[in-house]
């Protein structure tokens, strides 16, 4: 009798033991059902958004600045009643748009708030705010935007737009729909512009309505307003660089040697960053986007990746001297060319047209001979026992420069450029079966040597500094605090000894003196300025077959030559001979820059003028075009 | 008048049962103001409100409490059929006179008061069945004894089902204890429970696995008779037969029934309740519909973690997440404001409560006192097991209380009185009628 009686205390007990069990996985253990943020339903958060720093220039000229727009808002469940033909009216929309956004919006969430209309103009905001009680459902909501008065520097200044549900999630920081800087400074200095936002929890009911603050507030923050930063670019010389590189492609960097501060980063062609802003901003942006030929969002003074020419020549001068292979006063005779192999064909030809003469090495720079660099290229190479060793010690040497490697600077994007080294010959030619004759146009900076425009300008100033560089960056100021960022304001050495500089220097300096010097025609009257031309051959391939386009134009110079103010590395595409378009550009903005005026207007007009996109750039596009019509 | 004339009687009646009744209505109290406390409304007392009028029953419980105490304890047993009738006619009384709220005529309306007349037939369905269990020459395995009691069940189960109250129905399905108890072959039981289990894991599972499983479960037992018994097969190979037949018609049949004769919404509630659905688009989407406050609770109750948030910082409470939170739900409001701890500690009180009655009910002398008290019992084991079994998203959602927890007059008085002549018939067995 008493054993069935055991059959519901086992029941019990077991029932008791087994919920909890449940409550202890479901409050102790499941970790899924409590960090869900769809457990958090109950708390919502209202955001209170500080303003977003300025950004000014380094002569306090206001760049990008804060624009307050105005969002209209509509909760679908809440409109009642309205006259749709006034609202519409005075939203200047028509029937199907209200239409249209009420169901976007409803599908989205009927209960919450959705953008009904975007950025509404000041005089329909002034209108409606005065009728919005009409309106039930529908309110405003006011929002930042940021305006360039400028209309300068887009790729510098970057742009901000709205998160996407990617980062939002990655990111705990961001909601869904808030503003974030996506490109250039807006982006690197993302947390010092953008400040703090305060938060406010609320508790809501299922109904998604605020009953009350969650926890008398304790956990609610005020919002910290972003800091200004100044930059260290100049805006006049960036207007004017852009405007002399209209109708080009290419990029030019402008770098105030003994502080690293970058003056100007133009890239060509760019666009307006007022186009980043406003109603229309997706359908600018996607125009720019899908510009697949000029590719404006493409910086090129940051990304492009060019062989450096000529201009390369003073840094395997200096490797050579440091290395010891050469002396300031080598002489070395040039008829012409540079024969590098017993085969016909391993032949470097040259223009220095110096006839035998035998030439120094400061000679040799402005007259940008080929065999003097060759020459001295593989005597530095063979100065140790495997050219691989060889290799290796030149591309140390080299990389000292800044180049081949990510310089550090403080904007979001760059290229690493390549200094090639043993290793990277051994992945072309197996087992070591290169000989230093395979790499020989390294010495005239061709061949692999890749780099980038800022790279070029950043080793412009390591010459002009007579041995070191300050990495690069943007930003001076922040809130009015010059930056101590140990990265830039540290010297970095190239390790090369200073007295071998000044035999460079001078050598650049005659580019611009001397009636056979490169950029003689680019001279300007009172300032000594020293510089390098480099013409870099371009092929493409047209149906298979290599086809010679224009030559990219370069020119890398500083100014003064004693205690140098300015370095500039410019690059145009196809511009020809580099003394043709690069070194007027690098010398006017030289001269705009210490002068602050042009002596000659004939000049500065007649770069300006110059259209590549009549002269080259259209006639690769039919060659193009071409191509693309023999694969259909 | 009979307070008095016994002067021992306070020492008695239970305490412990008396004090675990306490503690349940007290905390129960307080999750009821938990979950519909406003702060606009500061006044304790606010008859408005569910929590102010669940006061108001409780002082009526007590009440209520002192007039069971007051009645001689033999009353019980000796009008134990004219309160069954009394409460029947209650029941068939609603189909003229109810009101219905939210599809059933489950209620008499007095004004802004309304009464559910099947909390308190629970407790006279108990009365009745112990008054006839309680005979001497009742005898369950006999059959016409075993049909009167089952007869006696039936007729609520039947009035109730038609109002429709299905969770109120299950309720007369705990008798099953109490029969158990009174000597009703366990086999059936068993059986019972195995071919529910068959059909579960038909569907859970698949056909192969649980033909697979069966048939080895019955391939072991089997053996181990043959090993006992070595004339086993010989000598019952009919039932042998005739087991594993039944399994695969089992196995089949469930599966058919299944697949092809349950309605769409009773398979999706089976699938909730099963786990069957690996899409998680598709969960959500159950979640949504049938499963919406069974989710809805096991996330307020998970998020109280194993303190609680404090007693009406719950923001999932206070945001009303939790459908039917002050009556059905509550115990999510414990679990997110006490977290494990006070949720543990409430279902270690009701697990106290069902063994306390239990072990009262072995002592009585009476027949009729222990059988009563086992129908208390079990009565108070399903509410429990069926509610917090839902509550823990165990079960599908069935509309049962968790007694003294669970807002409304009528769930409270009913099972007060249920409890309250219990502790009555036990404060009178050592002077027996």
């Amino acid at each position: 009798m008493h054993n069935k009686g055991i059959i519901l205390i086992l029941l019990t007990i077991f029932s008791g033991l087994f919920f909890i069990g449940r409550l202890f996985y479901l409050q102790i253990i499941d970790d899924s059902l409590r960090n869900n943020p769809l457990n958090n339903a109950a708390i919502t958060a209202k955001y209170d958004y500080p303003k977003r720093g300025y950004i000014y220039d380094r002569n306090d000229k206001l760049l990008v600045a804060n624009q307050t727009s105005y969002d209209v808002m509509v909760v679908p469940n809440e409109v009642k009643n309205i006259d749709t033909l006034e609202f519409c009216n005075i939203l200047s929309i028509d029937k199907d748009y209200f239409i249209k956004q009420i169901k976007k919006a409803t599908k989205y969430s009927p209960r919450l708030a959705s953008i009904f209309v975007e950025q509404v103009s000041k005089s329909d905001y002034a209108v409606l705010q005065e009728k919005m009680f009409l309106f039930k459902g529908f309110y405003i909501q006011k929002r930042i935007l940021r305006n360039y008065p400028f209309n300068s520097a887009a790729n510098v200044l970057g742009y901000i737009s709205q998160v996407n549900e990617e980062k939002a999630r990655t990111n705990s920081y961001y909601q869904q729909g808030e503003l974030i800087g996506t490109q250039g400074v807006e982006k690197q200095y993302e947390n010092v512009l953008r400040g703090v936002k305060g938060v406010k929890f609320f508790k809501r009911n299922i109904h998604n309505r605020i009953i009350g603050s969650y926890k008398n507030a304790e956990y609610d923050t005020l919002a910290v307003a972003g800091k200004d930063i100044q930059l260290t670019l100049d805006i006049e010389l960036q207007q004017y660089g852009e405007w002399l590189l209209e109708n080009k492609r290419g990029g030019v960097v402008a770098i105030e040697p003994e502080t690293g501060e970058i003056l100007a980063l133009i890239t060509a062609p760019s666009y307006n960053p007022n186009l980043m802003v406003g109603r229309d901003r997706s359908k600018h942006f996607n125009k720019l986007y899908y510009d697949k030929i000029n590719k404006p969002l493409f910086d090129r003074s940051l990304q492009a990746q060019y062989s450096p020419g000529s201009t390369f020549k003073m840094v395997n001068a200096l490797v050579a001297l440091q290395e010891g292979v050469i002396g300031t006063q080598t002489k070395t005779r040039c008829y012409g060319g540079f024969k590098y192999g017993y085969k016909e064909s391993a032949f470097m030809g040259c223009h220095c047209n110096s006839l035998g003469k035998p030439m120094k090495l400061t000679e040799a720079i402005y007259k940008s001979c080929n065999t003097y660099f060759s020459n001295s290229y593989i005597k530095t190479i063979n100065k140790y026992t495997t050219t691989a060793e060889g290799m290796d010690r030149w591309s140390n040497r080299v990389k000292k420069f800044g180049l081949g490697n990510y310089l550090g600077y403080d904007l979001p994007v760059g290229q690493k450029g390549l200094i090639p080294d043993a290793n990277y010959y051994n992945r072309y030619y197996p087992k070591g079966r290169w000989r230093v004759s395979y790499t020989i146009s390294n010495a005239i900076g061709q061949g692999e040597v890749l780099t980038t425009p800022i790279q070029l300008a950043n080793m412009t100033c390591a010459v002009a500094n007579r041995g070191f560089y300050y990495t690069p960056h943007i930003v001076k100021k922040i809130e009015n605090t010059p930056i101590t960022n140990p990265e830039f304001v540290t010297p970095k050495n190239t390790d090369i000894d200073s007295k071998y500089f000044e035999y460079v220097v001078e050598g650049m300096s005659k580019v611009f003196t001397q009636a056979d010097g490169t950029a003689y025609y680019s001279q300007v009257d009172g300032l000594d300025i020293c510089g390098k031309t480099g013409t870099v051959e371009n092929f493409i391939k047209v149906n298979g077959v290599k086809t010679a386009l224009a030559d990219h134009s370069i020119f890398i110079a500083f100014a003064p030559k004693k205690n140098p103010k300015i370095a500039i590395a410019v690059f145009i595409e196809n511009g020809g001979y580099g003394s043709v378009v690069a070194a007027p550009i690098a010398s006017l903005m030289i001269e705009k820059y210490l002068n602050k005026s042009i002596q000659n207007a004939w000049r500065e007009q007649n770069v300006h003028d110059k259209n590549l996109f009549e002269l080259e750039y259209n006639k690769q596009l039919t060659l193009l075009q071409i191509k693309n019509e023999v694969k259909q | 008048m009979k307070l008095s004339s016994r002067p021992n009687f306070l020492l008695e009646l239970d305490w412990i049962l008396i004090l675990l009744y306490l503690l349940l209505v007290i905390t129960g109290w307080f999750a009821i103001y938990a979950t519909t406390f406003s702060t606009e409304q500061i006044a304790l007392i606010n008859l408005t409100t569910h929590y102010g009028k669940q006061l108001v029953w409780i002082g009526f419980s007590l009440i209520i409490i002192v007039f069971i105490f007051s009645l001689e304890a033999s009353v019980f047993e000796k009008y134990s059929s004219i309160l069954y009738i009394i409460s029947l006619l209650m029941l068939l009384g609603l189909f003229i006179f109810g009101k219905t709220i939210n599809g059933q005529t489950a209620w008499y309306s007095f004004g802004g008061f309304s009464l559910q007349p099947s909390e308190f037939v629970k407790a006279t369905t108990a009365l009745a069945v112990a008054k006839i269990m309680g005979d001497n020459l009742f005898n369950i395995k006999k059959l016409s004894d075993l049909r009167n009691v089952l007869i006696i069940l039936i007729i609520p189960l039947i009035l109730i089902m038609l109002q429709p109250d299905f969770g109120s129905a299950i309720i007369y399905f705990s008798f099953i204890f109490v029969l158990l108890r009174a000597g009703l072959s366990i086999q059936l039981f068993v059986s019972l429970f195995v071919i529910m289990l068959i059909f579960i894991s038909t569907i859970k599972l698949g056909i192969k696995s649980t033909l697979i499983t069966s048939l080895s479960l019955i391939g072991i037992f089997f053996f181990y008779a043959y090993k006992r018994e070595k004339m086993f097969f010989r000598k019952y190979w009919h039932y042998v037969i005739g087991t594993v037949l039944l399994v695969f018609i089992l196995i089949f049949s469930g599966d058919l029934v299944y697949k092809k004769m349950l309605k769409p919404h009773h398979k999706d509630r089976l699938v909730l309740w099963l786990r069957l659905e690996k899409d998680p688009s598709k969960i959500k989407t159950l979640k949504r519909s049938f499963g919406f406050n069974n989710d809805q609770s096991i996330k307020t109750i998970a998020s109280g973690g194993l303190t609680g948030k404090g007693f009406l910082e719950g923001d999932r409470t206070n945001g009303k997440f939790v459908p039917e939170q002050h009556t059905d739900y509550i115990f999510s409001t414990i679990g997110e404001e006490f977290g494990f701890l006070g949720s543990s500690f409430v279902i270690i009180l009701f697990v106290l409560l069902i063994l306390r009655i239990l072990q009262k009910a072995e002592m009585q002398k009476s027949k009729f006192s222990r059988i009563y008290g086992y129908g208390v019992a079990s009565i108070f084991f399903v509410h429990f097991a069926i509610n917090i079994g839902m509550v823990l998203d165990l079960l599908p959602t069935v509309g049962i209380p968790l007694p003294f927890f669970s807002y409304g007059g009528s769930s409270l008085w009913g099972f007060t009185i249920l409890l309250f002549i219990f502790i009555k018939l036990d404060a009178n067995k050592a002077n027996e009628f």
